[in-house]
């Protein structure tokens, strides 16, 4: 199977999808040149018409990107960075997934907001938010977040076809990790988790980046004999609760780790569900691994010991051991 | 160029931070290139003069805000360059002991409010810093220095007219060096002064030259006067030029690509705003060019001595990843 980056792999769903549908556009800040890779080169394919730059102004862009979605298009709105997505929070949580609803089911919303979620690269408080925890909590808007090139791509590309709005949130800091990526068409169908490890011990939940903060605790604890599975949810909204539910049916023990703010985190949420509906299963209290409960801070140092790191993940598994 | 109605102190003054930012942002360039310092960097070079000039306007008690492109408004308003090449390179003795970093530096004690690294996120608060002047009776004048990009956004448009409203202190710097990273401020807008806005919320709108620090210091003297007679906001619209890249390495980010023409770099450094100050004092015979040089050597070994302090402090102490939280 050909080896590809996370990034060209993203750049590769959107090609194809805006070859197969015309309705599908791309817009947003400096989409032309690519401030990320993922989109750079399809304004050489696909010309000005369907690879817009726009002025810095996200909370029109994602606004036009809903009214281009219930007239007809099939919008991709690149807003950067997920810090941004602030800016925007009107459209998006006001507008864009309550829409459909509160309109009584007349219209319908097929877009996909674009950003780069999380820390990592030392860029300060601005840069450096996982911001996927926020809309896991309006309902109506599907998050994703993939850890590997082959899950970007074929997530991605479902997200495309969606007819609901969609945040598709990629990683900075997995941008040139390299992973398999089928050469045929294929797609990821959302809401779906996948197994990235399996052990019979403990149950160790992750999303983007900490699905490698995740699988490092595993590999440590297996030198110790110690089984981790670990799933990668990939959708956050929605869920993949029974692939959970059935792992801690195995394990009893379950590990949430997460690249957000504590409170209400999405790992306050898997925790949740496990507790109440998997409560006969457990053999220890869920745990839950997050950022620290402070803004991210600039220098390397600082910004690591705020991360979730696969020391807390190890030291969280010990405790549903002991 | 001329000085007409500028004292030779101030002159001097000027030509310092000019020189001051200069010299400071070439060396953050080379730590940048040589690995030295984490995260993003966005420099100021070929745009001193807009801060040099509003800033000698100001006293210690008014305030800015300024952007990510921030480290000259630092310097400008008499920020030290010892605290601020340490939060560069993420040190405890940096000005935010390593929580901010370059897009983020903030010296309260001399009304350097901080930078934002949002686009037009620092907008909206020189509006607050100016209702408190308005609110304490207070001659205090806010400035806000932003770029062509974030007149685009909301903040932007709102605080304009939410100052106008109120009638606030607050003098908008709206620094047009003509891209918003990669994008041509005119592919983004249809006008050519963003100046020509601020009729739309009633205030004077003033165009100048940002590459004369001479005529960014009349302008901004005339606005901030504006501000503490109570009469109310103003925009100035500094025409600038960025020499250097978006941020430091954007090579990575284009991959090849390119979008500024070779003219368009020539044209920009024939306006170097240091050259041409530098210039103009010789031929008026203002100052001495020892003076200048020695000057200019005094500055480089000050750069010099930041960044050896810089390197030999601490890393800040993990505990403090607890620190600075509710007081
Ligand atoms: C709200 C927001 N949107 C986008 C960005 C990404 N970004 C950083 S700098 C920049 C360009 C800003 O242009 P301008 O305001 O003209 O300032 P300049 O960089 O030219 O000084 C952009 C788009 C950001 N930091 N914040
Ligand atoms: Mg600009």
């Amino acid at each position: 199977m050909p080896r590809k980056t996370y990034v060209a792999a993203i750049q590769e769903a959107l090609s194809e999808e805006m070859r197969r549908d015309p309705r599908v556009f791309l817009i947003g800040e400096d989409v032309r040149i690519g401030v990320f890779p993922s989109t750079r080169g399809l304004h050489a394919e696909f010309g000005d018409k369907r690879v817009i730059d726009t002025p810095i102004s996200e909370l029109a862009v994602a606004g036009a990107g809903i009214g281009a979605a219930v007239t007809g298009l099939r919008p991709v709105v690149d807003l950067m960075f997920g810090t941004f997505l602030y800016l925007a929070f009107d459209q998006i949580a006001n507008q864009a997934g309550a829409m459909r609803y509160m309109y009584g089911g007349q219209t319908k919303v097929p877009l996909v907001f674009m950003a780069q979620n999380g820390a990592g690269s030392s860029a300060g408080h601005h840069h450096s938010q996982a911001v996927h925890q926020f809309f896991m909590n309006m309902p109506q808007i599907k998050v994703i977040l993939p850890s590997t090139p082959g899950d970007g791509k074929g997530l991605l590309k479902s997200a495309i076809r969606d007819d609901n709005p969609v945040l598709f949130l990629h990683s900075l800091s997995l941008g040139g990790k390299r992973g398999d990526v089928p050469a045929e068409e294929y797609l990821i169908p959302i809401g779906l988790a996948d197994v990235k490890r399996a052990g019979g011990d403990v149950t160790i939940c992750a999303a983007g980046p900490t699905v490698y903060t995740a699988l490092d605790a595993a590999d440590a604890l297996a030198a110790e004999g110690i089984e981790a599975e670990v799933i990668d949810l990939r959708s956050l909204s929605p869920w993949d609760k029974q692939a959970v539910l059935d792992s801690v049916a195995k394990t009893g023990r379950f590990v949430a780790v997460d690249e957000s703010f504590p409170t209400c985190s999405a790992a306050s949420e898997w925790a949740a569900t496990v507790a109440a509906e998997a409560f006969h299963h457990l053999r220890a209290p869920v745990q839950r691994v997050t950022n620290k409960d402070v803004p991210m801070p600039f220098s390397p140092t600082l910004e690591k010991a705020v991360l979730p790191s696969a020391e807390d993940v190890i030291a969280a598994v010990r405790r549903t051991l002991a | 160029m001329h000085h007409q109605g500028i004292s030779l102190d101030v002159l001097l003054d000027i030509y310092t931070c000019v020189l001051r930012i200069r010299r400071f942002e070439e060396e953050v360039s080379r730590l940048f290139r040589q690995g030295q310092l984490p995260g993003f960097v966005h420099l100021y070079i070929g745009e001193e003069a807009v801060a040099a000039g509003v800033c000698a306007t100001l006293t210690d008690e008014d305030t800015i805000i300024s952007t990510h492109r921030g480290h000259g408004h630092v310097i400008a308003k008499g920020g030290d360059i010892k605290r601020m090449m340490a939060e560069l390179f993420g040190k405890a003795s940096g000005y935010n002991k390593g929580k901010g970093g370059s897009m983020h530096i903030a010296d309260f004690d001399i009304g350097m409010l901080g930078a934002i690294g949002i686009v037009g996120g620092g907008i909206p608060i020189a509006v607050g810093a100016g209702l408190s002047a308005w609110y304490q009776d207070s001659e205090r004048v806010s400035v806000c220095f932003f770029g062509d990009g974030a007149a685009n956004e909301g903040s932007f448009h709102e605080s304009l007219n939410l100052a106008s409203a109120l009638n606030l202190p607050v003098v908008f710097v709206c620094e047009n060096n003509q891209y918003g990273e990669f994008t041509p401020a005119a592919r983004a807008m249809n006008i050519c002064d963003i100046a020509d806005r601020a009729a739309g919320y009633g205030i004077p709108g003033l165009v100048a030259d940002g590459a004369d620090a001479l005529e960014m210091y009349r302008v901004a003297r005339t606005a901030a006067q504006r501000a503490r007679d109570g009469d109310g906001p103003t925009l100035i619209e500094a025409k600038t030029h960025r020499r250097g890249s978006h941020a430091e390495g954007e090579e990575a980010f284009l991959a090849g690509q390119t979008y500024r023409s070779e003219e368009e770099l020539a044209a920009a450094w024939a306006k170097d705003p240091l050259l041409l100050l530098h210039t103009y004092i010789g031929e008026q015979n203002l100052l001495p060019a020892e003076q200048l040089e020695t000057l200019d050597a005094d500055i480089t070994q000050s750069v010099r001595e930041a960044v050896d302090a810089a390197r030999n402090s601490p890393d800040p102490k993990v505990e403090s990843v607890f620190e600075d939280l509710w007081v």
